[in-house]
């Protein structure tokens, strides 16, 4: 060991190895990421690419030669127009009123600082997180002709199905968009203003066209959540009503036309990427816009000028009358048990397996089951979607390897996008010899975990991402010259600079787990149902008691789903990073 | 002659300008970075990208301070990023004590860095930002304290160790990021621009506390600055680039009375 130059220690043998040991070690560094690439690669082409793809092809080929008639038979029918026609109806119809309503919220909630706003906030995001099969029965029951809005004529009706969308996205609106604005240089405006430009030129000409980037990924987001939206769709359309996601899940259980479905699969595929394009380009061009802004929140106190007074009226309105309400209800009427009387009839009756048999298990069961199956999914996602984003946030010097960065990015987006109905349903067109092997997925307590994670992995990856690429590339150069490998640059910066949002992640995996509903309907067997599958079992099931309980366990999924966010959102902090 | 007892327990000695034995240290010959620019679309070709740094050669003998001096765009922050192996080299090679350092990943090279941000760990304190280099050289927990405590010392913030990193300020910033980088006892510290974030006063006075630790501590250093004053100040030798070349590489006086061309002396603001 060699004394150091100025004595303030010994060098570190093998510090300054040279020549071919170095080379090696980029190649080893190579190594590592390739694979870490190929670990959620591999997971996305088994579990998603490829059942979609057997799905779709199914109803291509019939007798082993490509037969097209599907597409215009599907097309000529006046049926599919009418489909398509309200899946569009109900998506721009809920993004437009997600967007108006989400606006004033988004500008009280983080411009304007006042005593319980992080509250307001958290209140905000909660139907985000909620279960859509409880989002369907909390609005029924306040739809049904002797509910609270009963007389508004909307079950089972377009109005009602855009309502409940809006209340499902508003916080998506309101995080994406108030993100922004928070961090938005107030500078802009009041230079504005000092060249005589009133407050409504101000906003039209400085604050909305700043604001345009995340306004339209919002948009496309919310779009893409009303096109596919399922268990709302089936909870609060009943038979009257339906859309192409939601006929998907008619021809293929109800009439096996699975050629008809992959057609209609075709479809919303198409719908999804065109929507996934335009967010992905205008994210790119948010996260270049953000430079522009201050990184200091720049909220001020509510004042009492006209502007602020429309905000609290429109938040309060939007909050009491979105929000509130329908969970209120949901509450209130949970409390009333099948004999009308006021008690815990409902909540006694969790034990029991419903009336007349309802269910093979009893509620508490599909509880055990639910969170069971929950935690298995979240750790799954957190693997896969965590390496995800762990790639995605290197931005290496080559042209093609920053090409296939990019790739990777869109590619994790598209669970998001594509039917939950058919990845279910391609699990058990494909699992049964997944790669050729001979062992049945189908049959293993693996399956419905593996489903959920497919749905909660753009989650995990949008989360973590924004929190990584954010860390100055010059920290991890800096920790280079200190000495620190790649690898220890990993665990000494990227980790414990990520670990909070990780937290966050596992949050929204473990929420989105408890709540799904599209894919474990197809794929979880009666005696491992979960709350979701046995919630709408109730609902589909005639009996004054069963419908009791739905409410009671859709109070019971409602309140977890709430604690673990609450949880979750108290490792986010001030910063928020991610994108919902 | 100065004698220091650093936080290891033993005595260096150096000379006043620090300059030991000829040959050893950091030698840059025929240098070049460039930057390819990326691609407009997915089939037009790569268009030829900027040359940053255009054939330099420059010798930095152990113990020495120099400073590269330039404006901004200069290419001098890219010859610093290719020394410290941060950025490739498209020609010329990169030599310490006559050892080419082409393949050796940036951590092996024991070449310490200072940002012009200091880029201090937000997560970590003070004092563990300093320990973050030995802590990579799995150096005991209490020699790492005592050796924490001395360089703290050595920057001016005793006592600094648990004060959080948004509670510092600019200059206490920096003066932690210094400590940080000597921390491991680097064979070379290269500045960036260390200073350029600080207001006048406290830049000046900055500047020659900078020179006292180099120089106290036997650090051979690189150096890169707009300004001249602060070149002048801290640095054994000051080289001039401009356009990606090294004009000329001389000490603060030869430059004032012999600047080797026009381009140096209207730079140095003496024509």
């Amino acid at each position: 060991m060699t004394p150091g130059p100025h004595g303030l220690g010994p060098r570190l043998p093998g510090f300054g190895r040279r020549g071919v040991r170095g080379v090696s070690a980029t190649h080893a560094a190579w190594a590592g990421w390739a694979l870490a690439a190929l670990i959620p690669l591999s997971f996305l082409a088994l579990f998603f690419a490829w059942p979609v793809v057997a799905l779709v092809m199914r109803g291509f080929v019939s007798d082993g030669t490509v037969d097209l008639t599907g597409f215009a038979d599907v097309l000529g029918r006046p049926r599919t127009w009418r489909l398509i026609g309200l899946t569009l109806a109900q998506s721009v119809l809920g993004t437009t009123f997600a967007l108006l309503a989400g606006l004033p919220v988004a500008f009280l909630l983080y411009r304007r600082a006042f005593p319980g706003r992080s509250l307001l906030r958290g209140l905000v995001t909660v139907p985000f997180v909620l279960p859509t099969v409880v989002v369907g029965v909390a609005f029924r029951s306040l739809f049904v002709p002797d509910g609270v809005l009963g007389f508004l004529g909307l079950e089972e009706t377009l109005g009602g199905i855009v309502v409940a969308l809006v209340f499902f996205n508003l916080s998506v609106v309101v995080r994406t968009v108030g993100g922004l604005w928070e961090r938005l240089d107030p500078r802009a405006e009041q230079a504005a203003a000092a060249l005589g430009a009133s407050p409504r030129r101000v906003w039209w000409t400085v604050t909305l066209p700043s604001l345009a980037p995340a306004l339209v990924s919002a948009a496309s987001v919310v779009f893409l959540f009303c096109a596919t939206a399922f268990g709302v769709v089936m909870v609060l359309g009943g038979a009257r009503y339906g859309t192409v996601e939601t006929e998907i899940w008619v021809r293929t259980t109800q009439f096996l036309d699975l050629r008809s479905a992959a057609v209609l699969s075709i479809l919303q595929l198409v719908v999804v990427a065109a929507a996934l394009t335009i967010s992905a380009r205008t994210r790119g061009r948010r996260e270049a816009a953000l430079h522009l802004v201050s990184d200091k929140a720049s909220a001020q106190a509510l004042g009492r000028t006209r502007g602020d007074a429309a905000a609290v009226a429109a938040t309060a309105a939007v909050v009491g009358g979105l929000i509130l309400l329908p969970l209120g209800g949901l509450l209130l009427r949970s409390f009333q048990g099948p004999d009308g009387r006021i008690g815990l009839a409902n909540y006694t009756a969790l034990g029991t397996t419903g009336e007349r048999g309802a269910l093979t298990v009893t509620v508490w069961e599909a509880l055990g089951n639910s969170l069971r199956t929950a935690a298995w999914a979240c750790a799954i996602a957190l693997v896969v979607g965590g390496l995800v984003a762990l790639v995605a946030s290197r931005r290496p010097r080559r042209t093609g390897a920053r090409r296939a960065v990019s790739l990777l990015d869109g590619l994790f987006m598209l669970p998001l996008g594509v039917s939950a109905v058919t990845v279910g349903f391609g699990f058990l067109v494909t699992l049964d010899q997944p790669l050729g092997i001979e062992y049945d997925l189908r049959t293993s307590p693996a399956l419905v975990p593996i489903a959920q994670a497919v749905v909660a992995v753009p989650l995990v990856t949008r989360t973590v991402l924004p929190v990584l690429r954010a860390i100055d590339p010059r920290l991890r150069e800096v920790a280079g010259t200190l000495g620190a490998g790649p690898g220890a640059v990993l665990r000494t910066v990227d980790l414990p600079l990520a670990a909070r949002s990780l937290g966050l992640a596992v949050g929204f995996a473990f929420a989105v787990s408890l709540g799904e509903f599209g894919a474990t309907s197809f794929l979880v067997r009666p005696q491992s149902a979960t709350l979701p599958v046995v919630i709408f079992r109730l609902i589909g099931r005639p009996g004054a008691e069963n419908y009791g309980m739905a409410l009671a366990a859709s109070v019971v999924l409602a309140a977890l789903t709430a604690v673990v966010m609450m949880l979750a959102e108290r490792l986010r902090g001030d910063h928020g990073g991610g994108e919902f | 002659m100065v004698s220091l007892n650093s936080g290891a327990g033993s005595t260096v000695t150096v000379t006043d300008t620090g300059v030991a034995r000829h040959g050893a240290g950091l030698a840059v010959r025929d240098a070049v970075v460039r930057y390819t620019r990326p691609r407009d679309g997915l089939w037009r070709p790569a268009r030829a990208g900027t040359t940053a740094v255009d054939h330099v050669w420059l010798e930095v003998d152990e113990g020495e301070i120099v400073a590269l001096l330039g404006p901004s765009g200069c290419g001098k922050s890219s010859l610093l990023r290719a020394v410290a192996g941060l950025e490739p080299l498209a020609g010329g090679t990169v030599r310490w004590d006559d050892a080419d350092l082409a393949g050796v990943p940036v951590h092996r090279r024991q070449f310490g860095l200072l940002f012009q941000d200091g880029q201090l760990f937000p997560h970590r304190d003070a004092g563990r930002n300093v320990a973050y280099g030995l802590e990579a050289q799995h150096v005991p927990a209490p020699e790492r304290a005592r050796r924490v405590a001395g360089l703290l010392d050595l920057v001016g913030l005793t006592g600094y160790e648990r004060r959080r990193v948004a509670t510092l300020s600019g200059g206490e910033r920096q003066r932690v990021a210094l400590a940080r980088a000597l921390a491991p006892s680097p064979r070379l510290l290269l500045l960036d621009e260390p200073l350029s974030a600080l207001d006048r006063r406290l830049r000046e006075r900055l500047a020659a506390d900078v020179r006292r630790v180099l120089k106290e501590t036997g650090t051979t250093a690189l150096f890169v600055t707009h300004d001249h004053e602060e070149a002048f100040a801290v640095a054994d030798r000051v080289g001039v680039m401009s356009d990606g070349r090294l004009l000329q590489v001389a000490t603060p006086d030869e430059l004032r009375e012999k600047p080797a061309s026009r381009d140096v002396a209207e730079f140095l603001g003496l024509s």
